[in-house]
């Protein structure tokens, strides 16, 4: 690498035990409390159910993995990294080192589905195709371009939109395996990726509101019209890998409802306002229940079909019983 | 409760555990809770209705509910669920009068969660046998501000 490495200007020993913001401790806390390894999940149970997938569906899956480690890879060796000279307090720093660890993890953790699913042969093609395809190497070069540049609040804005958004194309297919009673043990390991990623994207996003509080109007409103326009350049960027991954198997138009739910999510948690409405993000219910069995909206009093609420029986309450 | 050790003196002193009777009155039928990230707090903000906010801090006296009221909640915590429901809630939950005046919850949470997806919601919602209304994602769409505006019209009528 030529480019000199931006470091913190001057670092001081952390003091844990004094805080400057408690969502600091709340996520470091979080994230060691979620701490996972991929040797913990039984891939192996897999292989079977591996074998029953075409080899059109097979190559598809290790193209998706390839291009989701790209994506760990970046996160983990870049991205996070180059947050960490922005951190307006040293707990951040510390909770930055956390998260691009985290990244490493997951993205080790294809290659442990890979070794166990697949042929070296075919493990090395599928890097082969993330390093030849040119939306997967576009997207991670757009956000690459972002943390190198000079503007911390943008450096925020692409990694919150990569945690909450980038990452969707290829999470949704496990997802549809799983719905299908496919590779399930794949997407227990998925399901933890996804979980971290979320909390990663509210950090980020929540760092990124705190930075924008003390911002003049003209530079809020900057700010503001190149999240979106960076939503967009990667959203149609997005649609295009999509069409290149599921055209073959005819899940382009439901992968892309999931790209506008997740968009909208990636918007809120830096706090705007979602921008697909609920016709185009309506995702197949099957993925919403893969992804959470509560995303069902039929359990809701408001969205419920009514009838199907049944109100639970009493709970005697004491004080006492209110210890969580 | 039998012996107490150093430590569970400690966690006892914590405030969330006394059912504090001296914080402001409220007559607001939406009562909430937001933690610094400010989702919640957004979300309730679009409903355009008369809502309190429950105090940032479990070691400030908590609200006191004076009419019928409808709670709205983030949930915590990671993969077990222990913790889910913040602890602010749970002390404004240990007054008996909060938690007889409940009649329905609101879950703010994310489905990237999975099974803890709006799990706090369920939590009060059992132990006080009162259904989950709706629940929203971050800070809610337009579309769930629609919905929980016209859904809580109907309830209270």
């Amino acid at each position: 690498m030529s480019e000199k490495l931006k470091l913190v200007s001057q670092v001081q020993a952390i003091n844990w035990n004094r805080i400057q913001d408690d969502k600091d401790v709340d996520v470091w806390n979080r994230l060691v409390n979620n701490f996972w390894l991929p040797e913990k999940v039984p891939l192996s149970n897999d292989v079977q159910s591996w074998a029953t997938l075409t080899p059109e569906e097979q190559q598809l899956t290790m193209r998706v993995f390839a291009g989701l480690t790209l994506l760990d890879t970046v996160q983990a060796t870049v991205g996070a990294v180059s947050l960490i000279p922005d951190a307006i307090t040293p707990h951040e720093e510390a909770v930055l080192t956390n998260i691009a660890f985290m990244e490493s993890v997951h993205a080790k953790s294809y290659s442990s589905i890979f070794s166990t699913l697949a042929s070296t042969k075919e493990i090395d093609e599928a890097f082969r195709w993330s390093t030849e395809n040119v939306n997967l190497q576009r997207k991670a070069s757009i956000v690459t371009d972002y943390y190198r540049g000079d503007d911390p609040l943008k450096r925020k804005v692409a990694s919150t939109l990569l945690e909450s958004f980038l990452f969707y194309s290829g999470f949704y297919l496990p997802m549809y395996w799983s719905s299908r009673a496919k590779l399930t043990n794949t997407a227990d390991l998925i399901r933890l990726i996804i979980r971290d990623e979320a909390v990663h994207g509210y950090y980020i996003g929540y760092k990124f509101q705190r930075g924008l509080e003390s911002a003049t109007p003209e530079r809020r409103q900057e700010i503001k019209d190149y999240t979106f326009e960076l939503l967009f350049e990667l959203y149609e960027n997005e649609v295009q890998y999509t069409h290149d991954l599921y055209d073959s198997v005819g899940l382009a138009e439901d992968v892309k409802k999931f790209l506008h739910y997740n968009a909208n999510k990636a918007l809120m948690n830096l706090g705007y306002e979602a921008m697909f409405p609920s016709s185009v993000t309506d995702v197949s219910p099957a993925i919403l229940s893969a992804l959470s069995p509560n995303a069902d909206e039929n359990h809701d009093f408001f969205s419920g079909s009514g009838s199907s609420y049944v109100i639970g029986k009493a709970v005697n309450t004491e004080d006492e019983d209110w210890d969580f | 409760m039998t012996t107490l050790t150093v430590e569970d003196r400690a966690t006892t002193a914590d405030p969330a555990d006394a059912g504090s009777a001296e914080g402001p009155v409220t007559d607001a039928s939406l009562i909430y809770f937001s933690s610094v990230s400010d989702n919640t707090h957004r979300f309730v903000e679009k409903l355009g209705v008369r809502a309190a906010r429950m105090p940032l801090l479990t070691k400030e006296p908590t609200l006191r509910a004076a009419q019928p009221y409808v709670l709205v909640l983030p949930t915590y915590g990671g993969i077990t669920g222990q913790g889910a429901v913040p602890r602010q809630v749970v002390k404004f939950l240990n007054n008996q009068q909060n938690r007889s005046l409940l009649r329905g919850v609101i879950g703010a949470g994310n489905t990237n969660f999975g099974e803890t997806y709006c799990l706090a919601a369920d939590i009060v919602a059992a132990k006080c046998n009162v259904p989950v209304l709706y629940r929203f994602e971050v800070m809610g769409t337009s579309e769930d501000v629609d919905r929980v505006t016209r859904g809580l019209e109907e309830f209270w009528t």
